[in-house]
């Protein structure tokens, strides 16, 4: 089980947890023209990483907070931890 | 019985206390402090069970977790539990055991016969027998299969016993109390670290019980106890004894299975069974020791051949022999220990040392007491069938490759050793990456990976002053780092026998013209000759190697076997055993009951259960109840003798005609407040929100944004910022997880706040055409004419002084409302609503009724929003918005979503109008076309329309705007049923909606 850095909460185990994929997606913007192609990459298209890879959390048994959480898919380990509303550096 | 194996005196059982005991029938009787295994031995029963595969017979080889042979049927207090090493278990008055694997008897097995078929049994035998014919194998070769396999059998009745789980975090966490486990625990302990200290036995000290040495002037044991007691009287220690480590997971969290009631005769009031421990640890200690290894020989598996160590440990530990002519097969100094301890005992042992001139201090210890001691010798083959009774034995050539002349020697039991292989799985579960250590031919631990380090035995260091010293610092600074604290503890003074390099020698060969079988898995009976067919046949990863065998796979985990089944790998394919690699190590190290994985989370209490305020009262009357996700709903009321069917038709029928009341408690409620809350539900919504007036509710639906519907429900402006949003009570808790995700990721520069309000309120279904009497009554000071509360209003009324919220919304189609109160008045509510309702007809209804008047209504619910149709599907298109985004708009101009012939929902009716339509059956055109059939289209939901009386159906039709009349046929090949139906309007009642408004 993950132990997990709530950037809000600290220390917390995987179960308080619920995943919520890729962090880099960006939504397109509300009302703009999008092509089929760059819609499809943002719903669908997911790269299956193997080593870091920044993803969303949401501290959903805690303070309910979705968090930006930097992982190696391979070792799970977590290097950086993020509120929501800080940007990926 | 006499214990005629028993020794007059020696051990650590309590001789005072004689506990009787059951094994195959027969009533024996042991000590406290013996297990099973040493009880048995002790009353000369040496043969316990047959083997897996070729059911040859089995006795014990070990003294611990290593057992591979002694598994018994274990019977306590009522229950039946398979699996039980006989070397683990603790005698308890009463106890009772059975042997596994045999039929009819230990003594005498039919199975056997497999032994003397072992030709025709070698590697890969299931796979290459059972395959064909295929139709013979649910019926011959599976029963076959599960009849002659397994250890024993699982009780097939209900558990009474109670598992706990325990979530626990501590500074060090040491597993083992050997003599590096003890030191390091109580250098730490003393520097003020939370530790805990966790012995898989159930005396602590390890190795210290059971060897010849000396610290700080007291015995071995001696010490340990001290340094027990000492750390018990510690409140930052936590001492755990019959406590096994058994996995290392992720960011350093391991667990740990506590036996606490197995050893008594039934579990203590209030206590479980066992205990599981998930412990997140800052450091861990691995201080597992090492496992003595066997060296291979002909029929090396004969009952009475068993590790030296172990049968040491019977004598020292229990004061029992394992046999009386003791044979000593050795390659390092370990052997010797074993054989002084027997001639201690007044028993003449005989040496046969593989090296040809081993010195050290303990060897002229052993010469110097007369002990028959021939170098340069190895056992060539056990015989015996039952038992051991003469060992061939031969001298061996320098080279270990010739074997002299081959003489037979009486004994009785054979003690083995091979020396001794570190207990390395909790260090592999880990990450840590294995090296192989040249000089103890064995695998030892490599760079931490994660915060585990590893200490004596178990990282390959086998003195004990060596091991203290190490065990000591290593104590002291992980612990100093996280306390910021020094007390240093003194080195104690260490007396122990210099030993020597033992002899890299692991299998004896084969004499000429003998085929002795050669094991080397004693619990999954795989030989030498089978991992030689194995690589003939092509295999060459040890993984493969592995699984063709069943080398190392069985309930041992190859505690015993895998280091065997390496060196012989990497002597066929002419590698180093480094180059081979060993099998991963997975959790459990071993097993663990599937009661202690579970813990309290069975039966009702696999999930928690949520009630509405009002489930008393419908308790009280009769309702039948439903699994509505974790809520417990009612389902109907029954009166008499009615059926589901009956009280269903009579509670919707009710609705029709009078009035009827449903708890809607369950619905998701979510509290929506801020500047910018319209906007939020403009973008969430497919429909128009900006202009949504104050005191009035509008429906919505939401998408994903990949277009499918996720979920619908009305949403009321309460005031100007102030929102009250309903969600269906499966989508609740996802709903609101997606408003947050928007909100706190996507467009934080909206200024809203959600929150779940489902348990702050109670709710209430008023529907019928009577509704509006019932709330007259109930708001006598409210103005609720049509007028006053138009359909989609929203007002606060003053229910017999309690603050209700009065929503005028329809899920049955009827002039209906919604009352909500705050919870704690929910059943006051409720009791209110049937006491004044009671003048008017009033019934209460539960989810069948509930559902029947949506169904013929034409109402969409989570049948229809099951995650896979679009807006267009349930005849939503309406309520998107074409001047306005919102999330999953784009999607729905994808190709297949806006197809021509897309599938739409529509009305079913059967022909016969007789004839009720399972749900999820299909729609078909031509009921006798050859399959595959082309499907149009599902059934999603069905009921007995109440207002046509005959049964309707709601489907998913392809291209269903256009099938309207349409004859079709629908197939449940489940129920065997083609039933001629018609397909019609969804809105099979008042299509044009003219009741709700009225």
């Amino acid at each position: 089980m993950l132990h997990i850095k709530c950037p809000h909460c600290g220390m917390r185990s995987q179960n308080e947890f619920s995943y919520g994929g890729d962090a880099t997606i960006k939504r397109p913007e509300l009302g703009k023209e999008i092509s089929d192609q760059d819609w499809d990459n943002f719903v669908y298209n997911r790269k299956s990483l193997r080593g870091k890879h920044w993803e969303l959390w949401q501290h959903l048994s805690g303070c309910r907070q979705w968090i930006k959480v930097q992982r190696d898919t391979a070792t799970h380990e977590i290097f950086k931890t993020l509120k929501a509303n800080e940007e990926i550096s | 019985m006499t214990q005629s194996f028993r020794l007059e005196s020696g051990g650590l059982i309590n001789r005072d206390k004689k506990i009787s005991f059951k094994f195959n029938g027969k009533n024996y009787f042991g000590y406290e402090g013996d297990t099973l295994a040493s009880a048995l031995i002790a009353n000369g029963v040496h043969l316990i069970g047959r083997s897996f595969k070729y059911h040859r017979p089995r006795g014990f080889f070990g003294a611990g977790v290593d057992e591979p042979y002694a598994i018994v049927q274990l019977y306590r207090n009522g229950e039946t539990e398979p699996n039980i090493k006989a070397t683990e278990q603790e005698l308890f008055e009463g106890l009772e055991a059975k042997s596994v694997n045999c039929w009819p008897s230990v003594n005498f097995d039919v199975g056997a016969i497999n032994n003397f078929l072992k030709i025709f049994l070698p590697a890969g035998f299931y796979y290459k027998t059972f395959m064909w014919p295929k139709s013979f194998w649910y019926k011959i070769y599976e029963p076959f299969i599960r009849r002659a396999a397994g250890l024993g059998t699982a009780s097939i009745k209900h558990d009474k016993e109670r598992y706990e789980h325990k979530y626990e975090y501590c500074d060090l966490l040491i597993t083992g109390s050997g003599p590096s486990g003890l030191a390091s625990a109580y250098s730490a302990a003393k520097n003020g670290a939370k530790v805990i200290l966790a012995e898989d036995k159930s005396r602590f000290g390890g190795t210290l019980l059971t060897s010849e040495v000396n610290i700080g002037n007291q015995s071995g044991k001696e010490w340990a106890d001290s340094i027990i007691s000492e750390l018990k009287e510690m409140p930052n220690v936590t001492v755990k004894n019959r406590s096994q480590v058994f996995g290392y997971y992720d960011h350093n969290m391991l667990v740990m299975s506590e036996r606490i009631s197995d050893h008594l005769p039934k579990t203590k009031k209030y206590h479980p069974k066992q205990r599981l421990w998930y412990i997140r640890a800052k450091e861990v200690l691995i201080s597992s020791g090492s496992i003595e290894r066997p060296i291979v020989f002909g029929n090396n598996d004969t009952p009475g051949v068993m590790l030296s160590s172990a049968a040491k440990e019977y004598m020292k530990v229990y004061g029992v022999l394992v046999g009386k002519k003791p044979l000593v097969f050795t390659n390092n100094d370990s052997g010797y220990e074993t054989a002084i301890e027997f001639k201690k005992n007044g028993i003449d042992p005989i040496i046969l040392d593989t090296r040809k001139e081993p010195q050290s201090e303990i060897i002229e210890e052993a010469k110097n007491m007369n002990i028959n001691i021939k170098n340069s010798y190895v056992v060539v083959a056990a015989q015996g069938y039952k038992k051991v009774k003469s060992a061939d034995i031969a001298k061996i050539s320098d080279n270990k490759e010739e074997l002299g002349s081959i003489e037979n020697i009486e004994c009785d039991c054979i003690c083995v050793s091979g020396f001794w292989t570190p207990t390395i799985h909790l260090a592999s579960q880990s990450g840590n990456k294995t090296k192989f250590n040249e000089e103890i031919d064995a695998f030892v631990p490599g760079i931490s990976k994660q915060k585990e380090k590893t200490l004596g035995a178990a990282n390959g260091i086998y003195t004990l002053e060596e091991t203290l010293k190490d065990s000591f610092e290593k104590g002291n600074q992980l612990s100093k780092k996280i306390t910021n604290k020094e007390n240093k503890v003194s080195f104690p003074n260490v007396v122990e026998k210099k030993s020597t390099v033992h002899d890299k020698f692991w299998c004896v060969p084969l004499p000429k013209g003998k085929n002795y079988k050669r094991f080397l898995d004693f619990q999954n009976d795989v030989a030498v000759s089978d991992i030689e067919i194995a690589l003939k046949e092509g295999y060459r990863s040890i993984e493969h190697v592995k699984r063709y065998t069943t080398l190392g796979m069985a309930t041992d985990q190859g505690k015993t076997s895998n280091l065997n089944g390496l060196q012989l790998v990497s002597k066929i394919e002419n590698k180093v055993v480094p180059a081979v690699g060993h099998t991963t190590f997975r959790p459990p190290y071993s097993p663990v009951s599937i009661g202690a994985i579970v813990g309290r989370e069975v039966g009702k209490h696999s999930k928690p259960t949520r009630k509405s305020p009002m489930h008393s009262w419908h308790e009280k009357n009769n309702a039948v109840f439903v699994d509505a996700g974790v809520w417990l709903r009612p389902r109907y009321y029954k009166r008499g003798d009615e059926n589901l069917f009956e009280a269903s038709k009579r509670e919707a029928k009710n609705v029709r005609t009078n009035v009827g009341v449903c708890d809607v408690t369950t619905l998701g409620k979510i509290d929506i407040k801020g500047p910018d809350a319209a906007e939020l539900l403009n973008r969430v919504y497919t429909n128009a929100w900006l202009k949504l007036p104050v005191g009035k509710a509008r429906y919505g639906v939401m998408l994903r944004e990949d277009g499918i519907v996720m979920d619908d429900g009305t949403t009321t402006r309460i005031s100007e910022n102030h929102y009250h949003m309903t969600t269906t009570t499966a989508q609740a808790a996802n709903v609101l997880s997606h408003l947050e995700y928007y909100l706190q990721l996507v467009w934080p520069e909206l200024n809203v706040n959600v929150v779940s309000t489902t348990e702050q309120w109670a709710g209430a279904a008023i529907a019928g055409p009577k509704s509006r009497e019932v709330l007259k009554k109930l708001f006598p000071k409210s103005d609720v004419t049509n007028e006053g509360l138009p359909f989609m209003g929203y007002m606060e009324g003053d229910l017999f002084g309690v603050k209700a919220k009065i929503f005028r919304i329809s899920f049955s189609g009827e002039l209906a409302y919604e009352v909500n109160v705050e919870s704690d008045y929910g059943y006051f509510m409720w009791e209110k609503i049937i006491e004044v309702g009671e003048e008017f007809g009033i019934q209460p209804y539960g989810t069948e009724a509930l559902s029947t008047l949506r169904i013929e209504m034409g109402h969409v619910a989570g049948s229809e929003l099951d995650g896979r149709t679009i807006p267009y599907d349930n005849s939503l298109e309406g309520l998107l918005s074409k001047k306005k985004d919102f999330i999953g708009k784009r999607s729905l101009s994808r190709k297949a979503f806006a197809a021509e012939d897309r599938q739409k929902i529509v009305g079913v009716v059967p022909l016969d109008k007789k004839t009720s339509i399972p749900e999820g059956s299909h729609l078909v055109k031509d009921s006798n076309a050859p399959l595959p059939n082309p499907k149009l289209g599902y059934i999603s939901a069905s009921c007995w329309s109440v207002e046509h009386d005959n049964p309707f159906s709601l489907a998913i039709l392809k291209d269903g705007k256009n099938m309207i009349g349409e004859k079709l046929f629908v197939m449940s090949p489940l129920k065997n049923k083609v039933i001629p139906v018609e397909i019609v309007s969804s809105h099979y009642v008042d299509p044009k909606g003219e009741r709700v408004r009225s």
